[in-house]
């Protein structure tokens, strides 16, 4: 598809860094987890997970962030999505926990809300770097319970998300989705792994992305060769099993980068 | 097993270059998963390159835009990816590479065979890097040079991919075979373009870029047709090859063997449907060998 054009309908200011963009376009049949690629005429497209059904949520790191937030209310971009493969659904009666770090919570907010409709009850832990930074924690709450976390103690535990984790019995849930910076998920990784949870669990990744269609092989992960944005963005933790999560990344050249 | 240039295929399709080529994990995903018979990489050259801006490929109604702009990590860090592809694909690892001159083709060349390509594919055809691809092979003094000093250092099979901006292709097709070519591969992507209509901008980031999938196949078809015409040397055709059906065509036009791209897109198994349907269709139809069909078109008129 072209991309389509999208118009500005209202700018929310979640925190100094990151902006809910709501358009006029409303993606009927997205899945939480699916992302869409935001055209910056004349700069960049990037891809960005849906917030909702008519959103993204985004933080500026960059050239085309930054000129996405000098954008009005009024102005557009272009759009082109729902692309890859969304969070899997509970069941009715099911148990899910939400493991959002920083703007990792973009995704994960229509899925916890798509999870309680579903009939699952659901719990949340919430990380940010301070109390300022912490996306959705309205919604999470309306969603079902939530465990805040802050790198610097502003609000609910001190420390990471990881430390919240490590309070809870994540033997009864059923499902668990996971979104944050890479690091934040290798360490949920590792822990759910030591758990013996790792099976019900589900992690969104980021890679870097040209086509964004499962063509250009830009973003595929070792070892399996799996396509980040079509098998993916999101994975099951088995698959990721002797992957390169949390181990190395490839910049727009192909090249290997440390995390 | 099938032959080609020496190469022991497991089936006549190739993953085309440019096509989840990036690592060598998703190379051997394509062998095994896929099916292909053989995997030609991601066009490699002599230094890092980011390749252009976003959007660098969109899907259209007829087919595919692309302005990639040849990203790749240069072959030092190839290497690496390359033995990967090497050890586990289990099929020909054919090296796509590129260079602004004869010189630096034969550096890219020297710098992957440590990790042993089973062949390398010249890419003198890529439509929208600036001093790059098309702008070499469009000149058929440097596609034979280039050819020739490729030639000169590896003891492997050379195929040269060819493009179809030009006003005849076979003259630098000639002029590949001059350069000692074993094969050509035709052909890579056609120029051009899409606008947005509502803001007025290219839609590209490159502005302009590439044709490819099915609106291509027909200039394809004939470009391999006039090829299979002009040369000795075997042809390998490329462009809008999406079932089998497109690839017994392409088969019929003079190809030896079909390359598949933008087709991934629909499903990454299409290797192995394509080669499939070529053998029921040759059951069918009862041709004792798939090379019955290479060039039959040519002897019926
Ligand atoms: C599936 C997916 C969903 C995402 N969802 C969100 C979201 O909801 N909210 C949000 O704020 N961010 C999201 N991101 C990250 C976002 O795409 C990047 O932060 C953004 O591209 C930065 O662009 P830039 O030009 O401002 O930064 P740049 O200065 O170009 O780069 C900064 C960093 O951003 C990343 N980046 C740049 N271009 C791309 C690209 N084409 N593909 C992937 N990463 C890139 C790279 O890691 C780079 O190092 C998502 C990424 C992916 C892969
Ligand atoms: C995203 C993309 C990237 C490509 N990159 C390369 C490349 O690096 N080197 C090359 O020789 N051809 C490249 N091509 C051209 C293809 O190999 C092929 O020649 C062309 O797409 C026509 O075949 P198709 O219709 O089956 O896709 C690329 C094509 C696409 C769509
Ligand atoms: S970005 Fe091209 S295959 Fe994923």
């Amino acid at each position: 598809m072209l991309p389509l054009n999208a118009t500005i309908l209202k700018i929310y200011e979640e925190s100094p860094s990151i902006r809910t963009f709501f358009f006029d376009f409303q993606f009927e049949t997205m899945n939480p987890g699916q992302f869409v690629m935001v055209w910056v005429r004349g700069v960049d497209e990037v891809p960005m997970g849906l917030s909702s059904k008519n959103s993204i949520t985004v933080q500026k790191v960059g050239e085309a962030t930054s000129k996405l937030f000098e954008l009005k209310e009024g102005d557009s971009f272009g759009l082109r999505g729902p692309y890859g493969k969304g969070f899997s659904l509970p069941s009715e009666g099911e148990k899910t926990l939400v493991i959002a770090g920083g703007v990792g919570a973009a995704p994960l907010v229509p899925y916890a809300e798509a999870a309680r409709s579903a009939g699952s009850e659901v719990h949340t832990a919430l990380g940010a770097r301070s109390a300022g930074d912490l996306l959705f924690e309205k919604r999470f709450a309306e969603a079902g319970e939530v465990y805040i976390s802050t790198d610097d103690g502003s609000k609910g535990t001190k420390g990471f998300v990881t430390d919240v984790l490590n309070s809870l019995n994540l033997s009864v849930y059923d499902k668990i989705a996971v979104c944050g910076p890479e690091i934040m998920m290798a360490s949920v990784f590792r822990l759910l792994e030591d758990r013996e949870v790792l099976d019900k669990s589900e992690f969104s990744l980021h890679r870097y992305f040209k086509c964004g269609i499962g063509v250009c092989g830009a973003c595929c992960i070792d070892k399996s060769g799996l396509r980040v944005c079509r098998d993916g963005p999101v994975f099951s933790g088995v698959q990721l099993m002797d992957s390169e999560l949390g181990k190395y990344t490839r910049d727009a050249s192909g090249r290997r980068v440390k995390i | 097993m099938y032959t080609l240039t020496g190469l022991k295929l497991k089936n006549p399709t190739i993953l085309a270059a440019g096509i989840l080529g990036t690592t060598g994990a998703s190379l051997c995903r394509v062998a095994h998963e896929g099916g292909a018979g053989a995997v030609v990489t991601k066009s490699i050259g002599p230094m890092p390159k980011t390749g252009h801006s976003n959007p660098s490929m969109v899907k259209l109604d007829c087919g595919f835009l692309n302005a990639m702009g040849l990203p790749n990590p240069s072959y030092p860090s190839f290497i690496q990816e390359l033995e990967i592809a090497k050890k586990d694909a289990g099929v020909p690892v054919i090296a796509s590479i590129f260079g602004g001159n004869p010189a630096e083709f034969k550096e890219v060349a020297e710098g992957l065979l440590p990790a042993k390509p089973d062949a390398f594919e010249l890419n003198v055809s890529c439509p929208h890097a600036e001093g790059y691809g098309a702008a070499v092979g469009s000149n058929p003094c440097l596609v034979e040079a280039i050819t020739a000093a490729v030639k000169d250092i590896v003891n492997v099979p050379v195929w040269v991919k060819l493009t179809p901006n030009v006003s005849d292709i076979t003259c630098i097709g000639n002029a590949a075979e001059a350069g000692g070519a074993d094969a050509v591969v035709a052909i890579n992507t056609l120029k051009g373009m899409a606008i947005d209509i509502e803001s007025g901008y290219p839609v590209l980031g490159n502005r302009s870029g590439g044709l490819s999938g099915k609106a291509v196949k027909p200039v394809a078809i004939k470009c391999v047709y006039d090829l299979y015409t002009a040369l000795e040397i075997p042809v390998i055709g490329v462009g809008g090859v999406s079932s089998w059906q497109d690839a017994v065509e392409m088969m019929m036009a003079g190809a030896a063997a079909v390359q598949v791209g933008s087709a991934v897109y629909d499903r990454l198994d299409i290797f192995s449907e394509i080669s499939t349907g070529i053998e029921a269709f040759l059951q069918r139809k009862g041709y004792s060998d798939v090379k019955k069909l290479i060039g039959l078109a040519h002897e019926m008129v």
